[in-house]
C-alpha cells in the first residue's frame, strides 16, 4: 500500500495508469472528512490530491470559480466573502457529524453533491458546476463543459461527476457557478407545531411568493438542543423558514409570510446564521450516546407519515425535518436499530413513500453488510454499472464505495 | 449524415408492417406526401422526411417500438414539436421518427409538493397554464415556449431569457420515466429531492434524444413573483452596456431577464413592435427586476444609479405592467423582426465570458465586411449567450454556404475567448462538426463511451452531437501498457 501524492493532473494520470497496469486499486482522498461517507474500501493505494490546491480564477461579474479539487472549502469561501459572494448551495460541514478532522475540500464536496437547506430554492452542488477536468480510470485526463454559466455543448458530464464518489473519474480542476451573497437573512419560528400540521404550513411557505430560502421543523426533543436560545426556549417543536435578499423586501416578506403562516418569534441575522449552520451540520440535533444516522430523502408531503411508521417500530427514533420535509435526518440508538441498523423497517417505509435512504453514520462493519445508498432497481444497476465501465473499466477508482462490486 | 443503411430501407415495407401491429390505425405513416411535414425541426436548412414515422400513445407501445428496432437494428430519431434551432429531431433517411405529440396529457398537479407531472407532449407553456390559477408557474421560458414540448425541452436542456436567475430545465426537472432502446423502463428522479446512484436524471436532460426516450417528466414548479418591472437603457457602445451588467451584477443583483441588442437589432425590432425602444444608441439593455414590490422599487433604484454610473444615454422604466410588456415584445420579436429586413436569417447559440463582449463584437464587424453578410445582435447579456442573427438571403447563389461558413466563425472566436459552441439550443447537426474546437479527441470518446452505455448499437439519434460516429467496442478497450509505469519523480511513501 502506498500513499501518492501527486502535484497536478499529469501526474495523477501516470499514478492511475501505474496502478491499472499493476491490476491494483485506489481511494481517492483530499481533506479525508468524508472518509466516513459510503461504504468502506480496501484499496491497494491511496491518492491524496490534496497538493492540487488554489483558485485558478475568479471573476467575481461572470459569476465563474476555478479551483482545483484539494483546495479547502475555508478558503473558497473567504475569496468569494471577499466580493460578497457565496456557493449558494451551502455545502453543510459535517465533520462533527462524521467524527472527522480536518479541512472539506471543493472536490469532496462535489464528489458527494452535499447542498444545504437552501437546497430547496437553489438546488444542490450539482446545480452549479459548470465545467471540470478529471483523470478517468483509463488514466487519461479529459474535460467537460466550460467555464460559462450557460452551455449545453455536449452531455452534461457536470452532473454526472456530481455525486459520483470519485467513482467515474479524479477531478484535476472545477468550475463552479458563484452567487451573490444576500444582503440580509431572517427567519421566522413558529413553535409547538406537531408534525403533521408543520410540513403542510412548510409546503404553503415554499408555494407563497415570499422566496423562502429554508424550511426546516424540529420536534421538540432536536429544538430543545439548539443553541439558538429563541428556537430552544419555545418549549416544544419549532417550524422555521428562512427569508434571504435586500433588506426593504426582507422586511417586507418576513411581515407578509407570517401574516400567511401565523405570527411567531423571529431570528436576527446572526442568530440565523447560527441555526441554519446548525441544521446544515445535524450533528447538534443528535442525542447523546451511540447513534446510527439516516438521511431520507422522500416525497415531501409524505415526511410525517413516514416518521410515523419508522416511530411505531423503533422506539428509540429522533429525527428533524428540512428541505420543507424532502429531507428527515433520523437517528436510532444503535442497540435497538439492531445488525442491519434498521434498514429493514426504514427502507420500506420511505420506498413507500417515494424516495431514497442513504445510511450516513453506522459502524465500519455495518455500512460494508448494509448497503449505504438506495439499492437501484434492477435495470437501473446494470445501466449504472455499464456508465461505471465506460469511465472505469478495471474498477481502479474508488471501487466498492457506492455499492459492492467493483 | 451517415449513409443511409441499404438493407434497411429494403426491409421498408416489412418494418412498416411490423410497426402498424404495435401502433395501429394512423399512428404510422409511411406515404411520402404525409412525411415532408417532419422532413425538418427549426433548422429549415437541413431537410430529410423519415423512412417512417410513428406516432405512439402509450408507453407500452413506445417500449414496443423501441424493442422491435433495436432487434432489427433500425435507427429511432426521437421528436417533440420539432422546434430545434440546431437539427437535432432532423430524421434519417433509413431511420424511423418517433413523434411523441400524443403524449400530451398533464398527468399531476401536485402542490404539496410543488411539481406537475406531464406527458413530454405538454408545451413548455402548458405547465403553466395548468399551474397558473394557483398563482404557480414552470420558469424555463425558451421563446417556442407556445409551441415546443416539455420532452423536447428535456432533450435539448433548453434555456430562455429567465435562466440566469432561475436555471435551465436541467436545475427545474427532477424525474422523469424514459425507455432505453432495448425497451426498457427506466424511472430517473422523482418527487423527491436527488436520487440513488449515479445523476442520470442530470445526463439524459440535454443528451439531445441520444440515450433515451422520454415519456414521463416531473418538473418543479415555482410561485410567480408578485411584481415585475423593466428598463430599457441605452447606451453608446455595447461594451459600456456590458459593463453595466457586469457592475450590476458584481453589485449582487440577479435580475429575472437582461438583455442587450445592438443597433441594427433595435431597428428591426422597434419598426415591426414599437416598442418606444431609443433609436439613438449602438446598444440597448433590457433589465427585468422582479420579486415584491418593496425588492423590485429598491433594485430598480440600484440598477438606475449603476446606468447612471456608466453614461447611459437614456434609461426608462416601465410604469405598468402594459409597457413592461411592451418593452419585452420588442425583444421576443426580434427574430421574426429581422425576418423581416432580410428574406433569411441564420441563428447562432454560442456563449462567451461577458468581459470578452467588446472584442467579439469588433471582430464580428471585421468578419461582416470579409463575408460581406450583415448581422444583428441579441444577447442574453447576464449569462453571455449570444445570438448573432446572420443576414442572407438563400436565393443568391452561395449566401447559405457563407452564412453557415460566418456562423462557424462566430462560434469559433466564442470558444477562442473561453467560450462555448452552444448555451442553449444544443448541437445537433448544425454544430458537430466544430465539437474538436472544444474537445479533444480522449474528451469526445469519454462523451461517447457513455452513449455506449446506454445505446451499444448507435441507433438512438445517430449522426448528432458527434462528428464520428460511435463504435463502442473500440472505444471500451483498455490498452495496459506492458511492464510498469514509473514515475520517478514523484515522492511515494
Amino acid at each position: 500500500m502506498s500513499l501518492l501524492e501527486p502535484s497536478d493532473a499529469k501526474q495523477i494520470a501516470e499514478m492511475v495508469s501505474w496502478v491499472v497496469a499493476e491490476g491494483d486499486t485506489l481511494e481517492i482522498v483530499a481533506g479525508g472528512t468524508k472518509r466516513a461517507l459510503g461504504r468502506p474500501m480496501k484499496t491497494d493505494h491511496v491518492l491524496d490530491v490534496s497538493r492540487l490546491a488554489g483558485v485558478v480564477e475568479y471573476e467575481a461579474a461572470e459569476l465563474v470559480l476555478t479551483a482545483q479539487p484539494g483546495e479547502p472549502l475555508a478558503l473558497i469561501n473567504a475569496e468569494l466573502a471577499k466580493k460578497r459572494q457565496i456557493l449558494a448551495f451551502e455545502p453543510p460541514d459535517w465533520r462533527a457529524l462524521l467524527g472527522a478532522e480536518g479541512e472539506q475540500t471543493l472536490g469532496g464536496v462535489i464528489a458527494c453533491n452535499l447542498a444545504g437547506s437552501r437546497r430547496v430554492r437553489a438546488g444542490s452542488a450539482r446545480d452549479y458546476i459548470l465545467g471540470f477536468s478529471a483523470v478517468n480510470g483509463f488514466g487519461e485526463i479529459w474535460k467537460a463543459g466550460g467555464k460559462v454559466v450557460k452551455n449545453v455543448t455536449g452531455y452534461d458530464m457536470c452532473k454526472l461527476q456530481a455525486g459520483a464518489y470519485g467513482t467515474l473519474s479524479a477531478l484535476t480542476e472545477v468550475t463552479i457557478k458563484v452567487m451573490p451573497k444576500p444582503e440580509t437573512a431572517c427567519t421566522v419560528v413558529l413553535h409547538g407545531l406537531a408534525d403533521e400540521v408543520a410540513i403542510p404550513v412548510l409546503a404553503n411557505a415554499l408555494n407563497s411568493p415570499f422566496e423562502v430560502s429554508g424550511a426546516a421543523h424540529l420536534p421538540a426533543t432536536a429544538a430543545r438542543r439548539s443553541k439558538v436560545s429563541v428556537v430552544a426556549a419555545g418549549l416544544g417543536a419549532a417550524t422555521v423558514m428562512r427569508l434571504e435578499g435586500p433588506r426593504p423586501s426582507v422586511v417586507y416578506r418576513t411581515t407578509a409570510l407570517e401574516s400567511l403562516v401565523g405570527r411567531g418569534a423571529r431570528l436576527n441575522e446572526a442568530e440565523t446564521e447560527a441555526f441554519w449552520s446548525e441544521v446544515g451540520a445535524v450533528q447538534p440535533f443528535l442525542a447523546q450516546g451511540s447513534r446510527i444516522v439516516w438521511r431520507l430523502c422522500p416525497t415531501p408531503s409524505q415526511a410525517p407519515s413516514v416518521v410515523h411508521s419508522i416511530l411505531s417500530a423503533l422506539q428509540s427514533a429522533e429525527f428533524y425535518f428540512d428541505w420543507g420535509g424532502g429531507l428527515i435526518w433520523l437517528s436510532l440508538d444503535s442497540e435497538e436499530a439492531g445488525p442491519d441498523a434498521g434498514a429493514g423497517i426504514v427502507r420500506p417505509v420511505v420506498k413507500t413513500a417515494g424516495g431514497h435512504a442513504t445510511l450516513v453514520v453506522a459502524p465500519e462493519a455495518i455500512r460494508a453488510s448494509v448497503p449505504v445508498f438506495e439499492p437501484l432497481s434492477a435495470g437501473l444497476a446494470q445501466l449504472t454499472a455499464r456508465v461505471k465501465s465506460g469511465f472505469d473499466p478495471r474498477g481502479v477508482l474508488n471501487p466498492g464505495r457506492m455499492q459492492e462490486g467493483p | 449524415m451517415p449513409e443511409p443503411d441499404r438493407a434497411v430501407l429494403g426491409r421498408r415495407a416489412e418494418i412498416v408492417k411490423a410497426l402498424r401491429r404495435i401502433v395501429p390505425g394512423e399512428g404510422v405513416i409511411d406515404h411520402e406526401r404525409e412525411l415532408r411535414a417532419f422532413e425538418s425541426d427549426g433548422l429549415t436548412a437541413y431537410r430529410q422526411p423519415p423512412m417512417v414515422a410513428v406516432l405512439p400513445e402509450t408507453t407500452a407501445q413506445v417500449v414496443e417500438v423501441m424493442r422491435y428496432c433495436a432487434a432489427n437494428k433500425v435507427k429511432v430519431v426521437p421528436r417533440g414539436a420539432g422546434t430545434s434551432l440546431s437539427g437535432g429531431a432532423l430524421p434519417l433517411a433509413d431511420g424511423v421518427l418517433l413523434a411523441m405529440g400524443k403524449f400530451n396529457k398533464i398527468l399531476d398537479v401536485d402542490v404539496a409538493n410543488r411539481c406537475v407531472v406531464a406527458q413530454p407532449g405538454v408545451t413548455n407553456l402548458g405547465i403553466t397554464h395548468a399551474v397558473q390559477g394557483l398563482g404557480l408557474y414552470y420558469a424555463p421560458d425558451p421563446s417556442s415556449q407556445i409551441a415546443c414540448t416539455i420532452g423536447g425541452n428535456v432533450a435539448e436542456n433548453s434555456g430562455g431569457v429567465h435562466c440566469l436567475k432561475y436555471g435551465l430545465t436541467t436545475n427545474n426537472v427532477i424525474g422523469i420515466e424514459m425507455v432505453t432502446i432495448e425497451g426498457e423502463i427506466v424511472r430517473l428522479g422523482g418527487k423527491h429531492f436527488d436520487a440513488a446512484g449515479y445523476d442520470l436524471l442530470g445526463v439524459m436532460v440535454g443528451s439531445e434524444g441520444m440515450l433515451g426516450v422520454v415519456t414521463e417528466v416531473t418538473v418543479r414548479i415555482l410561485p410567480k413573483p408578485p411584481g415585475a418591472r423593466a428598463l430599457l437603457i441605452g447606451f453608446s457602445t455595447v461594451e459600456g452596456a456590458g459593463d453595466c451588467v457586469a457592475d450590476v451584477i458584481g453589485g449582487g443583483i440577479i435580475p429575472g431577464g437582461m438583455e442587450i441588442m445592438d443597433r441594427p437589432a433595435v431597428a428591426a425590432a422597434e419598426a415591426f413592435v414599437h416598442a418606444g425602444y431609443p433609436l439613438d444608441c449602438e446598444a440597448l439593455l433590457i433589465v427585468e427586476l422582479d420579486g415584491c414590490e418593496a425588492e423590485v422599487d429598491h433594485l430598480t433604484a440600484e440598477v438606475e444609479t449603476i446606468a447612471e454610473r456608466h453614461g447611459a444615454t437614456s434609461c426608462r422604466t416601465s410604469q405598468s405592467e402594459a409597457e413592461r410588456l411592451l418593452f419585452w415584445a420588442g425583444r421576443k420579436a426580434a427574430f421574426p423582426a429581422v425576418g423581416r429586413i432580410s428574406p433569411d436569417y441564420y441563428c447562432m447559440d454560442g456563449t462567451i465570458p461577458r468581459r470578452e463582449i467588446g472584442r467579439v463584437l469588433q471582430q464580428m464587424k471585421q468578419m461582416e465586411a470579409r463575408f460581406g453578410l450583415r448581422v444583428a445582435n441579441v444577447f442574453h447579456a447576464g449569462d453571455g449567450n449570444l445570438h448573432p442573427l446572420i443576414l442572407y438571403d438563400a436565393n443568391k447563389p452561395g449566401e447559405l454556404d457563407r452564412a453557415e461558413e460566418f456562423g462557424s466563425e462566430i462560434l469559433r472566436l466564442c470558444v477562442r475567448v473561453g467560450g462555448v459552441l452552444t448555451g442553449e439550443h444544443g448541437v445537433g447537426i448544425e454544430k458537430r462538426d466544430l465539437m474538436d474546437t472544444m474537445f479533444n479527441e480522449i474528451d469526445l470518446n469519454q462523451q461517447q463511451r457513455l452513449k455506449c452505455a446506454f445505446d451499444s448499437d448507435s441507433l438512438l439519434n445517430p449522426g448528432k452531437v458527434f462528428p464520428q460516429l460511435c463504435r463502442c467496442a473500440e472505444l471500451g478497450r483498455m490498452h495496459v501498457h506492458a511492464g510498469k509505469v514509473a514515475f520517478p519523480d514523484l515522492p511515494r511513501f
